[in-house]
C-alpha cells in the first residue's frame, strides 16, 4: 500500500481530494503510529483520493502555544501555512484532536483557512454514505467499550456524538463512564503536561482517569486522540490490566472490523 | 412628630442608594482598569446567553435538585423584593398596605404567592446552609474558601433566612390587629395569608401595643435588612446576583478551544521571517508586555469574571488538576484575580495613577505551580454557570512566563528546542517523519 506525499502528487500535476495531516504523535510515537496506519489504510480501502505532506510536516504549534510559547507557536504556524497554501490545501483531515482544534480554531486568524475534519467525523460520514461496510459477523460483537472523551474534541469544540456513531457501527456493547460529554474527565495530557512531569499532588490524572474506566470492566477503552490513547494505555499498564483490557483508537476499532 | 418615620425612612434610603452606587463606581472602575476588549458582536447570540445561561440558570441544571432549590431562592428573592415597592411607598407616604384598595383580590393572591415563596427560600436556605456546615459538600468545605469567603457565603444565607422570617412575622401580626380592628389595621383587612397565619399561636397572647411594635420593629428591619444587603453586596461573593447577567452578555462566543492570537506576536514573527518588510524608518514604539503579569494586564472581561464570581467551586470540582491532588483551583484563580483587581483599584484611587507596590497577580498571588497544573481541559470553564473563564487568565499568565521570564520547567524548553530544531515536540529525527508511511509501502 503506497501511501502518496503532496510532493509526488504535485510532481505528478495531480491535487488529492483531502490532505491527511498525521501530525507529530501519529508520526513519531511507535503506539500512535498504529493508528496513523489504521486510518491510511481505511482511506486507502475506501478509495478516497489522500496525500500526506510526509517530511514536509511540521509541529503546528499546539504544545508551544498551550506552554505560552506564542512566539514559537506563531513562527511554526507560519511555516505550516506557507507550505499549505503553496500545495493549494483546501480540505484536511487529521486523527488528533489538538490538531484538529488548532488548524479549526487558530490559524484562520493568522491567514491558514482550511476546511478541517477530525477522523471521528470522517469515518462517521464514511459510515453513513455506505462506504465502510462491517463484517456481518463483528470480531468486537458482545465486547463491552466504553468511549474517553478527548477535551480538545469534545468541549473544545462540542464533539460528542461522532465518534460514538462510529463506535455503534461495531456491534459492541457501549457503556458511560459517569464522567461523559460535556463532563468527561482530562486524561492529564492536554496543555502541554504530555511534556513534562506533572506538578506536585497526590495522583496521576491518568490514573484517575482509568480507574474511571476500569470501574466499568470494560474489554476495550476507546479514545480518538493519540494523546489520550497514550496517557490511558499508560494507566491500563499500571493497573496491571493490560491484558484484559485494550485502549484503542476509534480507526483501529473500525479498520479491524471493516468488511 | 407624625412624619419623623417617613423623614427617617427616606433618609435611610437615600443613604443607602449613594452608598451603594458609589461602590458600584468603584467597582466598575476596577473592572475598567483591564486591557481594553471590544465585546459587542452577534448581539442576538448574547441577548441568548443572558435569557439562557443568567435569567434561566440553564448550567446549574446540570445537578438539577440543586439546581431548583437554587432557582426558588433567587426567583423568591426577586420577586418578593416587589413587595418592597408597596413597602418604599408605604414609608415614604406613611400609608399601611397602599396597594391592597386599588388591586383587591389581586393583592391577596399576590401576598400569598410571596409568602409562599418566602417559606421557600426560608426552608432551602437552611438546606444550603446543612450542605455548607453539616453535611460539608465538598466543594463548599473547600479550604480554598477557608476564612472570610466561609462566614461572607454564611452570612448571606443567615440574612435571607432572618429577611423571611420578619416578612412573615410582620404579616402575621398585621393579620391579628387587623381581626382586633386596631387603628390603620383595621382599615385594610386582608384576612390571613396562608403561611403567615401559623405563625398566630405565637403572638395571640400579645396585647395590641406589643403586636404593634412587633409589626412595626419587623417592618423597619425588613426594609432597613434588605437596604444593608444591596450595601453588602459589593463587599460580597454575592454579587453575582447582578454581575451574572453582564457576564453572561459578554461571554465569550468562540468555540472554548480557541486560543486568542496575540497579533503583537504576528508583526515580530513576520519580521523575523521576511526581514525585508520591516519598515525602514524606526517606528518602534518600545517593548510591549507579552501576555499578563498583573490585572491591569488582562482583559476587563477577565475581571469582570473575577467580580461575577460567587465560588460555588464547580470549577475546582471538576478541574482534573485539582481533583488529583494539585495546587491549582480555578475558583482560587479567580478569587484571587478580584482580590488583586480590588487592591490595584484602590493604588490607582489614592494615587490618580497606579504606583508599583512591588507585587503582581503573577508569584505574589498566583504561582507558577499553579498555572502549571492546568491541563487547558477547559472542565472549568464548562462548569461555570455564570461564564466565567478561568482558562483564558491561566494562559495569559503563562505567555508572561514564557515570553518575559523565561520561567519553564526544562522539560517545556527541551520541548520547546525540539519543536524548533526538530519540527516535533521529540528529540527525534525529522527524516523519520513519514517512516510509518514507508513501513506500509511492502
Amino acid at each position: 500500500m503506497h501511501i502518496p506525499t503532496m510532493a509526488e502528487m504535485a510532481a505528478a500535476g495531480e491535487s488529492p481530494e483531502i490532505l491527511f495531516w498525521v501530525g507529530c504523535a501519529g508520526s513519531f510515537d511507535q503506539r500512535a503510529q498504529k493508528i496513523t496506519k489504521a486510518f491510511a489504510a481505511i482511506l486507502t480501502r475506501v478509495g478516497i483520493k489522500f496525500a500526506i505532506l510526509g517530511k514536509e510536516e511540521s509541529c503546528n504549534g499546539d504544545p508551544a502555544r498551550r506552554a505560552g510559547n506564542e512566539f514559537l507557536f506563531q513562527m511554526m504556524a507560519y511555516n505550516n501555512i506557507q507550505i499549505l497554501n503553496g500545495y493549494g490545501i483546501k480540505k484536511m483531515v487529521t486523527a488528533c484532536p489538538h490538531c484538529f482544534n488548532i488548524f479549526k480554531n487558530e490559524y484562520p486568524a493568522l491567514g491558514g483557512n482550511y476546511e478541517v475534519i477530525h477522523h471521528a467525523v470522517f469515518l462517521q460520514q464514511l459510515i453513513d454514505d455506505g462506504k465502510i461496510k462491517m463484517k456481518e459477523e463483528g470480531v468486537f460483537k458482545g465486547k463491552k467499550i466504553t468511549y474517553h472523551d478527548s477535551c480538545y474534541l469534545g468541549r473544545a469544540n462540542h464533539i460528542y456524538e461522532a465518534p460514538r456513531k462510529v463506535l455503534q457501527a461495531l456491534d459492541a456493547a457501549l457503556v458511560e463512564m459517569k464522567r461523559c460529554g460535556s463532563n468527561g474527565l482530562c486524561c492529564g495530557a492536554g496543555g502541554a503536561q504530555m511534556f513534562k512531569e506533572d506538578e506536585p499532588g497526590n495522583e496521576r490524572i491518568n490514573i484517575e482517569r482509568t480507574d474511571e474506566a476500569l470501574s466499568l470492566h470494560p474489554d476495550i477503552v476507546a479514545a480518538a486522540c493519540p494523546f489520550c490513547n497514550t496517557m490511558l494505555t499508560d494507566g491500563v499498564k499500571n493497573r496491571e490490566k493490560e491484558n484484559e483490557v485494550q485502549v484503542l483508537d476509534i480507526a483501529e476499532l473500525i479498520e479491524r472490523d471493516m468488511a | 412628630m407624625l412624619y419623623i418615620p417617613q423623614v427617617l425612612f427616606i433618609l435611610l434610603a437615600l443613604a443607602s442608594i449613594l452608598f451603594f452606587s458609589s461602590n458600584a463606581r468603584k467597582i466598575r472602575q476596577n473592572i475598567l482598569a483591564g486591557r481594553d476588549e471590544p465585546i459587542h458582536n452577534e448581539k442576538g447570540k448574547r441577548w441568548r446567553n443572558v435569557l439562557l445561561l443568567a435569567f434561566g440558570q440553564k448550567k446549574m441544571f446540570k445537578n438539577p435538585l440543586v439546581a431548583v432549590m437554587h432557582f426558588v431562592v433567587y426567583a423568591g428573592f426577586v420577586i418578593i423584593n416587589i413587595e418592597v415597592l408597596e413597602i418604599a411607598l408605604d414609608g415614604v407616604l406613611g400609608t399601611h398596605r397602599l396597594f391592597f384598595k386599588p388591586l383587591g383580590n389581586v393583592y391577596l393572591w399576590l401576598i400569598n404567592s410571596f409568602e409562599f415563596l418566602a417559606v421557600g427560600v426560608l426552608i432551602f436556605c437552611a438546606i444550603f446552609l446543612l450542605r455548607r456546615n453539616v453535611i460539608k459538600v465538598k466543594r463548599l468545605w473547600s479550604k480554598d474558601l477557608d476564612g472570610w469567603p466561609r462566614s461572607d457565603a454564611n452570612y448571606i444565607l443567615i440574612t435571607e433566612i432572618i429577611l423571611m422570617s420578619l416578612f412573615l412575622t410582620m404579616n402575621a401580626s398585621d393579620t391579628i390587629l387587623q381581626s382586633r380592628g386596631v387603628g390603620h389595621y383595621g382599615e385594610a383587612v386582608t384576612g390571613n395569608f396562608l403561611f403567615s397565619s401559623f405563625l398566630h399561636p405565637l403572638l395571640d397572647g400579645m396585647s395590641n401595643s406589643s403586636l404593634i411594635f412587633t409589626e412595626r420593629f419587623c417592618w423597619w428591619l425588613h426594609i432597613f435588612g434588605i437596604f444593608a444587603f444591596l450595601n453588602y453586596l459589593p463587599y460580597s461573593k454575592h454579587l453575582h446576583i447582578l454581575l451574572a447577567f453582564p457576564n453572561a452578555w459578554y461571554a465569550r462566543l468562540d468555540p472554548q478551544g480557541k486560543m486568542n492570537n496575540m497579533p503583537e506576536i504576528q508583526q515580530e514573527v513576520l519580521y523575523a521571517m521576511q526581514p525585508e518588510l520591516i519598515p525602514a524608518e524606526n517606528t518602534e514604539e518600545g517593548h510591549k508586555k507579552f501576555g499578563a503579569k498583573d490585572t491591569m494586564d488582562l482583559s476587563w472581561k477577565n475581571l469582570l469574571d473575577a467580580y461575577s464570581c460567587t465560588e460555588c467551586g464547580r470549577c475546582t470540582a471538576a478541574c482534573p488538576a485539582n481533583l488529583t491532588g494539585k495546587l491549582l483551583s480555578p475558583r482560587m484563580i479567580m478569587m484571587k484575580t478580584r482580590d488583586r483587581a480590588e487592591i490595584v483599584g484602590k493604588n490607582i484611587r489614592t494615587n490618580k495613577t497606579f504606583i508599583d507596590d512591588g507585587k503582581s497577580l503573577l508569584h505574589d498571588f498566583i504561582t507558577p505551580e499553579e498555572l502549571r497544573a492546568c491541563t487547558s481541559c477547559n472542565a472549568c470553564v464548562e462548569a461555570c454557570p455564570v461564564s466565567i473563564n478561568p482558562l483564558d487568565i491561566i494562559f495569559q499568565l503563562r505567555r508572561y512566563l514564557i515570553m518575559e521570564e523565561s520561567n519553564a520547567p526544562a522539560e517545556w524548553n527541551n520541548m520547546f528546542s525540539s519543536i524548533e530544531n526538530n519540527f516535533s515536540p521529540w528529540k527525534l529525527p525529522p527524516d523519520e517523519r513519514d517512516k510509518w508511511a514507508l513501513e506500509m509501502d511492502t
